[in-house]
């Protein structure tokens, strides 16, 4: 039987745990979670976006429903647990439900703290916590005018930020003279309250709520002066207190927090805690980069996987609020065995400090420009010494430059965290780089989640991709797909499969396409995504077809068409050739020419005799028009010619029967040659092979086209089966990687050739690619044929209507 | 101006396009995907590409020759490119769903 673990707090904390356990040992063990919220794992830390209308309620979902459903957890939201049996090894919720386990996570997070003042139990005096707070604020905008948040620290400021948006009148009360001052010096702090004013904020700083007053609603607050301040809403943002109510009653060992090891262990076997109730060396965090660093390291240890356990974080903050940037981290108060560099800008409002001790950079304060905020706490948490160059920490100097992003990127260890709202490390940033093909901070995002909630690594996340490619290797300018949308392919590509889109519509909703309906660029590329991510469930959306795509011919530039049969391998017979000639005279074809693939192209067709053509030709389509498999060009080979080493002919038909129809990001083309002499010129063509004493060679990425590009040689097969073989696997990882529209000429300079061959190495990589590209094929019909056959379709081929004048005038 | 039958409502398909041909006029017929139809010439302004061709999104196309897009409700060709093309008003029974076009008679002798 499998080990049964129960995770109590369907947060941010214990949910990533359990990703990671999930990742290190997927089948390890039964899993249960119980959450007082009824919602699924969402980022909190978005809820001040949520609040400042920059994000839906939707948006926010980390792990949606179907997520616990695919790895069998059983989730029970709207639970509280109030109750362990240590002894028994179970756990109960106040709605009567047990459970056993036999490893317990307590990652209940925390409360807010609410000031224990007269009337704080008033209607309408809220904390800023989780969904619900967030909903009741936002219906109070509705209603009320007058807000006051109590509270000028990060949260307060997001949750003031965010009622301004809501067209509410917004006093922060502050009982410290300076805004932040847990993260910021009195320099910083002061900018902040100048270009917060600027936005519309108002302060109201040394001053300390005695009362809250009103009938049953809050009309207001009375401070410890005497002075009063009107308000229809107070929210509280004083501070968090870890949540241990639960671990208190059943006898485990708390402080401020529940107190933990270095390995996550409470005072009782068996029973782990993470997270913001958690207690680690004396420090309860309450930011979550620190959070996600104990979930790693519980969820290496309970899947049985060797670790160091947890040493302590350095934290830095940001604040989300648009228009102010501000950024704090380590030790950044001045202190007397302490020295500072500073610069300072009141024209440009920009304010710099690095605190310095013992020749460490141990904190810093940026305002205005935090650029530099994630070299600078890269250097702090490397512990670099900088004695003796102090200033180029800050200044740069010439000749000796402060090191680059990039440099200390390479110092940074693998499993070091970049973006640490999300736990990514490094190594998971590089790998994504290396083998997914990512080139922006855009599709890295979408790949692995860094930078994807408050920003702040952003810049780290451009060191490190120009460490891996080099400055010419990235992609600056964020180039999204289309004017539509600012997401790259691979974005895309990835929010499509991971949130099961398979329909257009779907794709432009939810990622808020700026035209409802795209435009010719994405439609046609949207179809061809969603068919290669979900070849079953996706339906063809013939109106997002190209014209050629759509008729199944090439649309000529009088309006007229070109209709080019199937012709496997170039091989043709008497019989097929005489058909066509009879079809070419019946129909009064005005051009009949050998096209550049060894096939006959009949041009100058009017789009109303193509069904009637391709049923009298009763052949598959040649696919001439389409971003599919073109053509097989092949050499007599073995057959006839004296050079021949191997059947040429039959290894191309072959090859053609088995990927013609394939949709594909672009044409492709292919080519077979009996011997290195070539003639079929399998060397530009996408696919290439050429026969050899015993065997063959597979070029690939090559193109005869727009821009001349030999092929790269990807490897020598011996037998026929293997070129199969390895082409499916190709082709399937074209698909699946290549922009839609890119030949794999352009393709292969993109990713590089080390990739492509390191992603069909292995057998069973090839084997998996083979898997999927067969289940496609499977389902593709021969498009004339559907045509001729369906009345709907075929209809659409003559005019609805046709009128003479005569007949009307 | 004349009022003409071209066909029925469901004769064309979502984000798809039927030709009528009346005289020496073709006219494309829309269907956008709020159900409701729009007629223009099939003619591009640009090198006379079939508009009926076209990728239809929201009140537009895009012409398949060369890519301008064109309002469906005016006929104007949308920035960077410039033109318009004619446009026709569509008369949809609403009991029916029989359709018709309004066109004016020197349209349809020569065009
Ligand atoms: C508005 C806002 C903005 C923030 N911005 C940032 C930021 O920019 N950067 C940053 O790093 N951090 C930020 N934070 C803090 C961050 O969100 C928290 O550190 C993080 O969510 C804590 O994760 P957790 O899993 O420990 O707790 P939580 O996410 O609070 O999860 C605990 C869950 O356990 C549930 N629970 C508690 N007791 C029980 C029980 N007995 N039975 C069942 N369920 C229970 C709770 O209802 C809760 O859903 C922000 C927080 C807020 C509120
Ligand atoms: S490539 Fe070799 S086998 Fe093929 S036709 Fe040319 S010479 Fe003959
Ligand atoms: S003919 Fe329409 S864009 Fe060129």
């Amino acid at each position: 039987m499998k080990k049964k673990i129960v995770l109590v707090g369907n947060g941010m904390a214990g949910v990533s745990c359990i990703e990671q356990l999930l990742k290190l040992a997927p089948n390890r063990y039964e899993i249960t979670i119980f959450g007082s919220e009824p919602h699924p794992n969402y980022n909190r830390i978005l809820l001040s976006s949520v609040l400042a209308g920059d994000a839906g309620m939707n948006d926010i979902v980390m792990n949606d429903w179907s997520w616990y459903e695919e790895h069998n957890i059983t989730l029970h939201t709207g639970h509280t647990v109030t109750h362990i049996d240590k002894e028994r090894k179970t756990v109960r919720t106040d709605m009567g439900i047990t459970a056993e386990y036999d490893e317990l996570i307590l990652a209940t997070g925390s409360l807010p703290f609410m000031l224990p003042l007269p009337g704080a139990d008033k209607e309408g005096v809220i904390a800023f916590r989780d969904i619900k707070d967030c909903k009741a604020m936002m219906e109070a905008a509705k209603t009320y005018k007058k807000a006051v948040v109590i509270g000028g620290g990060l949260l307060g400021l997001e949750a003031a930020r965010g009622l301004l948006n809501l067209h509410m009148d917004v006093s922060v009360v502050h009982i410290n003279e300076y805004l932040m001052n847990l993260q910021l010096d009195r320099t910083a702090s002061h900018m902040l309250q100048l270009e917060l004013e600027k936005q519309g904020m108002k302060f109201l700083l040394k001053k300390n709520t005695e009362t809250i007053l009103g009938k049953k609603r809050v009309s207001g607050l009375r401070f410890t002066d005497g002075s009063e301040v009107e308000a229809d809403l107070v929210v509280m943002a004083v501070g968090i207190r870890p949540n241990v109510a639960l671990a208190k009653s059943s006898g485990i060992a708390i402080n401020r927090g529940i107190v933990v090891n270095d390995y996550l262990e409470t005072s009782v076997p068996g029973i782990y805690s993470i997270g913001e109730c958690a207690e680690h060396r004396g420090v309860a965090y309450g930011l979550v980069a620190p959070l996600y660093e104990q979930g790693a390291v519980l969820a290496k240890r309970l899947a049985g996987v060797e670790t160091a356990g947890y040493q302590g974080s350095v934290v830095s903050t940001k604040l989300k609020v648009s228009g102010v940037d501000v950024f704090s981290a380590g030790e950044y108060a001045d202190k007397p065995e302490t020295r500072a560099v500073r610069v300072q800008d009141d024209f440009e409002g920009i304010y710099k400090k690095v605190v310095i001790r013992d020749g460490k950079i141990i904190g810093a304060v940026l305002f205005g420009d935090i650029s530099d905020g994630s070299r600078l706490f890269a250097m702090i948490r490397n512990g670099e010494d900088v004695t003796g160059k102090e200033k180029t920490v800050l200044l740069g100097e010439s000749g000796t430059p402060a090191k680059s992003g990039a440099e200390l990127i390479a110092a940074m260890s693998d499993d070091e965290v970049v973006c640490g709202c999300n736990g990514v490390s490094k190594g998971a940033i590089v790998q994504a780089i290396q083998e997914k093909g990512c080139s922006s901070v855009g599709e890295i995002k979408a790949c692995t989640k860094a930078s994807a909630s408050c920003g702040g690594c952003k810049p780290l996340v451009a060191d490190v991709l120009t460490y891996v490619l080099g400055a010419e290797g990235v992609k600056t300018v964020k180039e999204g797909m289309c004017g539509c949308t600012p997401l790259g392919r691979d974005e895309v590509v990835e929010s499509i499969r991971s949130m099961r889109l398979t329909t257009s519509k779907e794709v432009m909703n939810v990622l808020e396409w700026s035209n409802p309906e795209g435009c010719s660029k994405c439609r046609p590329a949207l179809n061809y995504y969603l068919g290669m991510v979900w070849p079953e469930e996706h339906a063809d959306e013939r109106e997002s077809r190209f014209v050629n795509e759509r008729n199944h011919a090439n649309i000529q530039k009088d309006g007229t068409y070109s209709v080019v049969p199937r012709m496997y391998g170039g091989v043709t017979t008497p019989k097929d050739l005489k058909r066509i000639a009879e079809i070419a005279e019946k129909y009064e074809v005005p051009l009949v020419k050998m096209t550049g693939g060894q096939r006959i192209d009949l041009l100058g067709i009017k789009k109303e005799d193509l069904p009637g053509m391709w049923a009298d030709l009763d052949m598959p389509s040649g696919y001439a028009y389409g971003k599919s498999l073109r053509t097989v060009k092949t050499c007599v080979g073995s057959t006839f010619c004296r050079f021949g080493t191997q059947d040429a002919m039959g290894m191309g038909i072959q090859l053609e029967k088995k990927f013609e129809r394939l949709n594909t990001p672009a044409k492709v083309k292919m080519a077979v040659s009996g011997c290195p002499r070539n003639c079929a010129e399998a060397t530009i063509k996408d696919f290439g092979v050429v026969a050899i004493d015993g065997g063959w060679e597979l070029h690939i990425g090559g193109n005869g086209g727009t821009k001349l590009r030999g092929t790269d040689l990807l490897c020598k097969v011996k037998t026929e089966e293997e070129v199969l073989e390895w082409s499916g696997a190709f082709l399937q990882y074209y698909r699946e990687t290549g922009k839609y529209n890119e030949r794999t000429a352009e393709w292969i300079e993109r990713i590089g050739l080390e990739q492509v061959k390191a992603a069909l190495a292995a057998k069973e990589d090839r084997d998996a690619l083979n898997g999927r590209i067969d289940k496609t094929l499977d389902l593709m019909k021969d498009p004339w044929k559907e045509i001729i056959e369906q009345q709907e379709l075929r209809q659409t081929f003559v005019p609805m209507e046709e009128q003479s004048a005569e007949s009307i005038i | 101006m004349k009022r003409i039958h071209v066909g029925h409502v469901t004769e064309i398909g979502e984000k798809r396009s039927r030709v009528v041909r009346v005289g020496a006029l073709e006219i494309a017929m829309f269907k956008l995907s709020d159900g409701s139809i729009k007629a223009i010439e099939n003619r591009c302004p640009h090198k006379a590409g079939k508009l009926s061709e076209g990728i239809v999104c929201d009140h537009h196309v895009f012409c398949p020759l060369h890519d301008w897009k064109i309002d469906l409700h005016n006929g104007v060709v949308q920035a960077p490119d410039e033109g318009c093309v004619a446009s026709f008003r569509v008369e949809k029974d609403e009991a029916s769903g029989e359709l018709y076009v309004h066109i004016e008679e020197e349209k349809i002798l020569a065009s």
